[in-house]
């Protein structure tokens, strides 16, 4: 610890971090650019000048730049002094030479790093009065929009997405006060976390471009605190809503979860929320004579008349309307929701978290880990924000010399210039060439079994206890005992798996690797595909083959299927047999699909972004969304049309359904206090989802009525629909906005952080149901070897992070970026078939018709027999494995889009 | 001639380019440290680096073209768009400007019918300036191609090109 | 031994071509190497230099022997990063008014190539790099072939002069831009990427080209080098007049009778340069003022001439000696004009790293331009002294900046009528050219 002196004030920080960060982390207004909580120091932009004092006499100081001054005992510093500050002021002069006066016009205006800043240091006479450079901007897809002439040249936006996020299309071109932040030419910026830019940009040259679509001031957007529903990892967002319509998402800081960054499905798929596939009202037999009390009447009814009522779950509903269903139909007839290998792979992994003793990270600790195996998964495409957090795990090697040098960790260009052999091992074991094989020491390619097997190899090299595989190569056995060796001199060694190439054996064995590893700080993490997939194998239910028995034997007559499009989970067929042989099919959904369309009747449901409930994610963190906007009538929480039909339930609130699912699982008994219930106060009053500045109250709806609305009751949750209160200090998960005095853009994150990249002050939001304990025994099933068989290909569908996530595909920019349909293929394979790139393949199960027709792509690294199919279509999601198919060429005259027909 | 040099089909970096590029990276530790030697390469066999060199040269150093064309249009030596055969550079730093510079790049324009920056009509020069050549005692001076002319007084001019 | 008075450029005749490896041996040539590798240890040498009292000679003036102590040795078989360390020769001499480096790289190459032999030698350093300018083709064709005549004798390679020591010296071409010359920048074009400098700390004798140690000089200092091992620490001291060792390249240009370049002792009082060796100033001309040592050190009057040429003396009086090599203004070239010049430089060679330089610079010119036309407010030239004081030395990232402003800061100090004379209306009498 150091004590330091800031204008007369005594202080006590860490030795040796930026003077920066702690200036900003004891609260003090000390502006900046070029430096970024998560990305560390460069010194770029001059802008955060102070005045150091060399010992107790020196009267005159001179100026340092504060993000690059590593704090040390005793040191004197003024931020307020004159030449500080004058030369902070004439600094933003600088900066403010070339940047337009476009602020009114500007969709970065009121949530603006730099007008923050400006303000901040006192600019605010122009004496310059040459002309203003301009620069001409780019297309770089629907994602986001460039202004250059508003670049202020920070570099903040190259660092990110090259250094941190490993892109290599976004370039700075040119010189002096000349430079380019592009692309070589236009097109889509291809890296997964482009959307970032819009937050680390401090001022408006990346902006959000399906926020342009229908543009709202930040003070104008109402906001409740929320968590992405798009993939298991559950990163904490902020969506913001005016007239009804959801308009962005942003990144919710989260210190454990997902830091300072979201993926570009989490930011960008929030479409489907406006999508006119809503289903807005309740439609029995398609017809929408029915009104909601009507509705729920016939529910109520159904199960006290039905010969027998089975409910089916969701992966993508909470935990609460799960929990209704299941209490509504009684427990003996619920039933997940998941199709048999979902549900093997689900509850294998909760065994494995639940008993293993072997601790689950969060993001934040996988970014410590010190060497990593990934086992069997592409985790860009099927839990982006992880890839993430890997990449920066990928440096603590550099780190770790970087110590030895005495360069601090945040002397961000200065550790990056370590270029050394030294690398953390980072190991990946997949079908074929994933998006992070940049910064892996080695790689793998090979079917399921194969990965497993060398999972198992690895285990057995590292605990001669554990099982060993057979008639394994040479090749393989010396991978094996290369990337066991790694792992065991490895500290804080991690392994990685999960769902995704649909293997028990790769998820044992990568169980077996982190069991026979010798450190005491392991770490194992699974991905898992949906939002609450942990939450519903912690549940637990039966699966959906025995409610397809249930009804198709006559067992029971009537079904109530919450949010889930049995489509995806099975084979056409079989799901048409099972809705045409229940009586009465009653299905509960935001968004039509072909389940919905097989209903008898149709309940419209809220959104995440209108509802609440909890989730639990892959690490087992059980958090709480709310909802950001009050839906109208008749569409109402998938919790609230159960509840309403259980005649004579207690539960009138959400506070009550949780509380009773908390009492009726033993590991879930933590969620009751994930968030402060509806009866929170602060201050005496609720939290406004509205900032203080919000405009156009009294008149937004006069088209409508004008008279003033009241605004809408919220009895569910501590928020309000009204601005009256304050948001400054309440607990991090009730955050609603982030914002401060003088910081107005997402940047005001460091006044609610303990010590900057800390944890949110109070706690970072979210409730971890699972700690390690226990000591399950060795899996022993090990699969034989993959054999390519003549003629025959073993279809593997691959993830892709837009695409193959239900909900995402159904706004438009995630849409457009989903790759095309096509098969990938090993070269030798695509000899042998006598087709090239391009040359259409019919794909056939064996002694059936075709299912589909697509081009090919070859692959050098996919194995042979392997037949890749991005996983992008619903039809995708049920090819299972290990289904193998038959392949014909298609005559080139029949060459035309591709076809699917399942 | 300025659609002719457009008119070339890239059909790839040449044998010889490419070994000369290989031959390089031998030098260093890291393949992109070859990256501007690459583009001199190239641009000694063609004058200069179009898109198409520049995308293929950024292939061979596992680059992608935008890191590449980071790294191009930072130096002010690799041209990516088209010079003469020749280019004049005349020195504008400051003992060759207090000497003369402007009127020896007057008189170089002038003579070739050109812009500072453009190519002459029949595609033999192109005219830039360039900061000091470190021959400040023999102010002005110009370097035609890669000969160094020193006392370059303006009724010299046509000589220079003579050489 | 011959011109031992004189030892940089005693190869260099104006009737004579350049020196070939025949010559330079015959005058000594490879005999500090010889020594070096056989009789001292890499520590001794660094010793002898760091006593020698030699100072960088590309403009800043650091102790040469001080510099590479700095190097960690390492353990000669740890598997540490450090055990690979590289020697940078900065060529790439492309401050206005400088043409010292070229000169010795065209007419006595081996000279240099001897220097960065024992160089690193003395850090223990087995690849080195020549950064050369791209546009000294002449220097870049002496060099290769000098560094192929000293691989086939034995100077250079595996086991060089039968001892333990190998070296490899790689010649790389720059693409141009004066920011390359900054050291940290030079490493950064060196790895193929964008001349930005880097932060220092760390410094390049402990983290430079790909994070090794590196040591990085300048062309003159390391042409002492062969010599100080060679003839000893002692005699070097004494070839300095002042307090200061050695001999140093001075040069002149602008105006003088006969501009040029000479190898003089250290010290040498500035009159001597321009009155005895330049001749005085081209008739019709009176010296107004001059750059002691290149574009980025501030103007000196002539009541400066008596000062001593050497590091202290020069800075003493409010300027640098820089690169030693002189520009000359005379009473006929307006002041107001040829700040422009170097601002005009200047603005375009930032590399566009850190706001006050990119942004800066560009503003000064500007308001120069204006001034110039005639726009100009007397309020500009608070706004002018406003950048200079921005832009002072450790407000910006690297020094190109500050050096940027050392012209203009002098000259508004000892100008500022002529600033004035544009603002008021009465535009300058005297042109350029
Ligand atoms: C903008 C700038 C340009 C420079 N250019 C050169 C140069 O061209 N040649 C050179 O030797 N040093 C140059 N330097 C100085 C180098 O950074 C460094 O100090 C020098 O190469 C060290 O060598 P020395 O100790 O032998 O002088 C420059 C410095 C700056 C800030
Ligand atoms: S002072 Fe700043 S912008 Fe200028 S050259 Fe140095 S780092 Fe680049
Ligand atoms: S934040 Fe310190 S220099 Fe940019």
């Amino acid at each position: 610890m150091a004590t330091i002196e800031i204008d007369g004030k005594h202080y006590e920080a860490q030795d040796g971090q930026s003077l920066l960060a702690v200036c900003l982390s004891f609260g003090l207004n000390l502006p900046y650019f070029c430096w970024h909580p998560a990305m560390g120091s460069v010194g770029a932009c001059r802008q955060c000048a102070v005045l150091q004092y060399q010992n107790p006499e020196d009267k005159r100081g001179r100026l340092v730049m504060a993000c690059m001054t590593p704090v040390a005992d005793a040191m004197r510093i003024s931020i307020e002094a004159v030449p500080a500050s004058q030369f902070r002021r004439e600094n933003i002069e600088l900066l403010m030479i070339n940047h337009p006066h476009d602020c009114p016009v500007c969709e970065e205006g009121g949530e603006c790093h730099l007008q923050d800043m400006t303000e901040m240091s006192g600019h605010t006479f122009r004496r310059y009065r040459g002309q203003k450079r301009t620069h001409a901007n780019q297309y770089l897809g629907p994602f986001i929009n460039h202004e250059m002439n508003r670049c202020i040249a920070c570099y903040r936006c190259v660092r990110f997405y090259d250094d941190y996020a490993g892109g290599n299309d976004l370039q700075v071109f040119g010189m002096h006060n000349n430079v380019y932040f592009g692309r070589f030419e236009e097109g889509a910026l291809e890296n997964e976390f482009s959307g970032n830019l819009v937050e680390v940009c401090p001022t408006g040259v990346f902006t959000d471009r399906t926020f342009s679509a229908h543009y709202a001031r930040k003070w104008d957007l109402q906001t409740a605190p929320s968590v992405c529903i798009h993939c298991g990892l559950g990163c904490n967002t902020a969506p913001g809503e005016r007239y009804g319509q959801l308009r962005r998402i942003i990144n919710r800081y989260n210190g454990e979860v997902n830091g300072y960054f979201l993926c570009d499905r989490g930011r960008f798929g929030y479409g489907f929320v406006n999508s006119p596939e809503r289903i807005r009202e309740p439609l029995l037999d398609g017809r929408s004579e029915i009104t909601p009390q009507a509705a729920v009447n016939y529910l109520d009814n159904l199960c006290q008349t039905a010969k027998g009522v089975i409910g089916i779950g969701s992966p993508r509903a909470s935990l609460e309307a799960n929990f209704a269903l299941r209490t509504l139909v009684g427990e003996e007839n619920f039933f997940l929701g998941l199709n048999d290998i979902e549900h093997t792979l689900l509850s294998t992994i909760f065994n494995i978290l639940r008993n293993c003793g072997i601790h689950t990270p969060s993001l934040r600790e996988i970014e410590q880990a010190d060497a990593v195996l990934i086992m069997g998964e592409d985790v860009t495409h099927t839990a982006p924000r992880l890839a993430l957090s890997l990449r920066q795990s990928a440096r603590n090697a550099t780190f770790d010399l970087a110590r030895s040098l005495k360069i601090a960790p945040w002397q961000d260009a200065a550790v990056r210039e370590l270029k050394t052999q030294i690398k953390t091992p980072i190991f990946i074991a997949s079908v074929c060439a994933t998006r992070l094989d940049d910064i892996a020491t080695d790689t793998f390619h090979g079917s399921p079994e194969d990965i497993a097997r060398l999972g198992f190899a690895i285990a057995h090299r590292l605990d001669d206890q554990a099982p060993a595989p057979e008639l394994m190569s040479d090749a393989e056995n010396s991978l094996a005992t290369a990337i066991a060796a790694e792992l065991k001199q490895a500290k804080c060694p991690l392994i990685v798996s999960g769902t995704s190439c649909a293997s028990i054996a790769v998820i044992q064995s990568a169980y077996n690797i982190a069991k026979a590893l010798p450190s005491k700080d392991k770490q194992l993490t699974f991905t898992v595909p949906e939002c609450n997939s942990l939450g519903l194998a912690i549940m637990g239910g039966g699966r959906l083959r025995q409610a397809f028995e249930r009804i198709n034997e006559g067992v029971a007559d009537s079904v109530i299927v919450l949010e889930n499009d049995l489509y995806r989970r099975a084979h056409s067929q079989t799901v048409d047999l099972f809705l045409q042989s229940a009586a009465h099919v009653v299905v509960m959904d935001s968004l039509r699909n072909k389940t919905a369309e097989q209903s008898e009747l149709l309940l419209p449901t809220a959104t995440f972004a209108e509802s609440e409930g909890t989730l639990v994610n892959n690490e087992g963190r059980a958090q709480r969304y709310f909802p950001v906007y009050a839906v109208s009538e008749p569409v109402r929480g998938s919790w609230q049309w159960l509840t309403s039909a259980m005649e004579d339930s207690e539960w009138r609130h959400h506070d009550d359904l949780t509380a009773a699912c908390a009492q009726a699982f033993p590991d879930l008994a933590a969620i009751a206090q994930v968030a402060p219930g509806a009866a929170y106060r602060f201050k005496g009053s609720k939290i406004p989802r509205q900032p203080e500045r919000y405009s156009g109250r009294a008149a937004m709806f006069a088209n409508i009525n004008v008279r003033e609305p009241a605004p809408p009751q919220d009895l569910e949750t501590p928020f309000s629909f009204s601005m009256e209160g304050v948001t400054a200090q309440v607990p991090p998960a009730l955050l609603p906005v982030i914002r401060a005095p003088g910081w107005n853009s997402n940047q005001a994150v460091n006044q609610f952080e303990e010590g900057v990249e800390g944890h949110l002050r109070g706690g970072d939001p979210g409730m971890r149901l699972i700690e390690a304990s226990g000591n399950l025994a060795w899996f022993n099933d090990i699969p034989s070897a993959f054999k390519a068989e003549e003629g025959q290909w073993r279809i593997m569908p691959l993830p892709h992070i837009f695409g193959s996530e239900e909900l995402s595909l159904h706004s438009a920019p995630i849409a457009e970026r989903r790759p095309a349909p096509k098969i990938l293929l090993n070269p030798l394979d695509a000899q042998a078939l006598g087709v090239v790139n391009g040359d259409r393949l019919e794909i056939s199960r064996s002694m059936e018709t075709a299912i589909a027709t697509l081009p090919v792509q070859i692959e050098t690294t996919l194995p042979r027999g392997l037949l890749g199919v991005p996983a992008i279509l619903p039809e995708n999601q049920q090819i299972n494995n290990p289904e193998r198919v038959t392949l014909k060429k298609v005559a080139a005259e029949a060459e035309n889009k591709p076809e699917i027909f399942l | 001639m300025k659609e002719l040099i457009e008119k070339q089909k890239f059909t790839g970096l040449s044998a010889a380019e490419v070994e000369e590029i290989n031959a390089e990276i031998s030098h260093y530790e890291d393949k992109s440290a070859v990256s501007i030697e690459a583009l001199k390469i190239v641009q000694k066999y063609r004058g200069w680096v179009s898109d198409e060199c520049l995308i293929a040269a950024a292939e061979l150093l596992d680059m992608s073209p935008a890191q590449l064309e980071g790294v191009a249009t930072f130096y002010n030596l690799i041209y990516r768009q088209p010079v003469g055969k020749t280019v004049i550079h005349y020195c504008n730093s400051v003992t060759c400007w207090m000497l003369g510079a402007e009127k020896v790049r007057q008189r170089l324009c002038e003579h070739l019918h050109v812009e500072l920056g453009e190519m002459s009509d029949d595609g033999a020069y192109t005219v830039l300036p360039i900061v000091c050549l470190g021959a400040c005692d023999h102010a002005p001076v110009v370097m035609v191609g890669k000969e160094l002319c020193l006392d370059v007084i303006e009724n010299t001019v046509s000589e220079i090109l003579g050489r | 031994m011959e011109n031992l008075d004189k030892p940089l450029t005693r190869n260099i005749r104006p009737d004579r071509g350049f020196a070939t490896l025949a010559d330079y041996e015959n005058t000594g040539g490879y005999q500090g190497l010889r020594k070096a590798v056989t009789e001292l240890q890499p520590k001794e040498v660094q010793q002898w230099v760091k006593d020698s009292g030699l100072r960088g000679r590309g403009g800043a003036g650091f102790g040469t022997g001080l510099k590479w102590s700095l190097v960690p040795m390492g353990d000669a078989d740890s598997d540490n990063p450090h055990q690979i360390r590289y020697v940078i020769v900065n060529a790439d001499e492309m401050e206005p008014g400088t043409f010292k480096d070229r000169l010795l790289m065209e007419k006595d190459p081996h000279q240099l190539i001897e220097g960065i032999i024992i160089t690193a030698y003395a850090v223990q350093s087995h690849i080195a790099y020549i950064f050369l300018r791209g546009e000294y083709h002449l220097s870049a064709r002496r060099l290769e072939t000098a560094l192929q005549e000293a691989r086939a004798k034995g100077y250079l390679g595996e086991h060089i002069l039968n001892s333990e020591f190998n070296l490899e010296i790689h010649l790389h071409t720059s693409a141009g831009r004066y920011i390359c010359g900054e050291e940290t920048a030079l490493i950064n074009a060196l790895e193929g990427k964008r001349a930005n400098p880097r932060a220092k700390p760390p410094h390049p004798v402990v983290s430079g080209l790909w994070g090794r140690p590196t040591v990085i000089n300048n062309v003159e200092t390391l042409c002492n080098v062969p010599h100080i091992i060679n003839y000893g620490v002692q005699w070097y001291k004494e070839l300095g007049l002042s307090a200061a060792t050695g001999t140093k390249l001075f040069g002149a240009s602008g105006r003088v009778k006969r501009p040029g370049l000479w190898e003089l002792p250290m010290g040498t009082p500035i009159r001597d340069i321009l009155e005895e060796h330049a001749g005085g100033m081209q008739d019709g001309y009176k010296l107004r003022g001059f750059l002691p040592g290149g574009a980025s050190t501030d103007f000196l009057l002539p009541e400066h001439l008596d000062v001593a040429a050497d590091f202290d003396a020069v800075a003493k009086v409010g300027s640098r000696l820089g690169t030693g090599t002189m520009i000359i203004l005379d009473d006929k070239t307006c002041p107001v004009q040829m700040v422009l010049n170097l601002e005009e430089f200047f603005a375009q060679e930032s590399c566009g790293w850190c706001t006050p330089c990119r942004d800066g610079l560009p503003w000064t010119v500007t308001l120069l331009r204006d001034i110039i036309k005639g726009r100009g407010r007397m309020e500009d030239l608070d706004t002018l002294a406003g950048l200079v004081r921005m832009m002072g030395p450790g407000n910006t990232f690297c020094a190109l900046a500050p050096g940027a402003m050392e012209p203009l800061q002098s000259a508004l100090k000892y100008f500022r009528e002529d600033f004035e004379r544009y603002i008021v209306g009465n535009k300058t009498l005297l042109e350029a050219g």
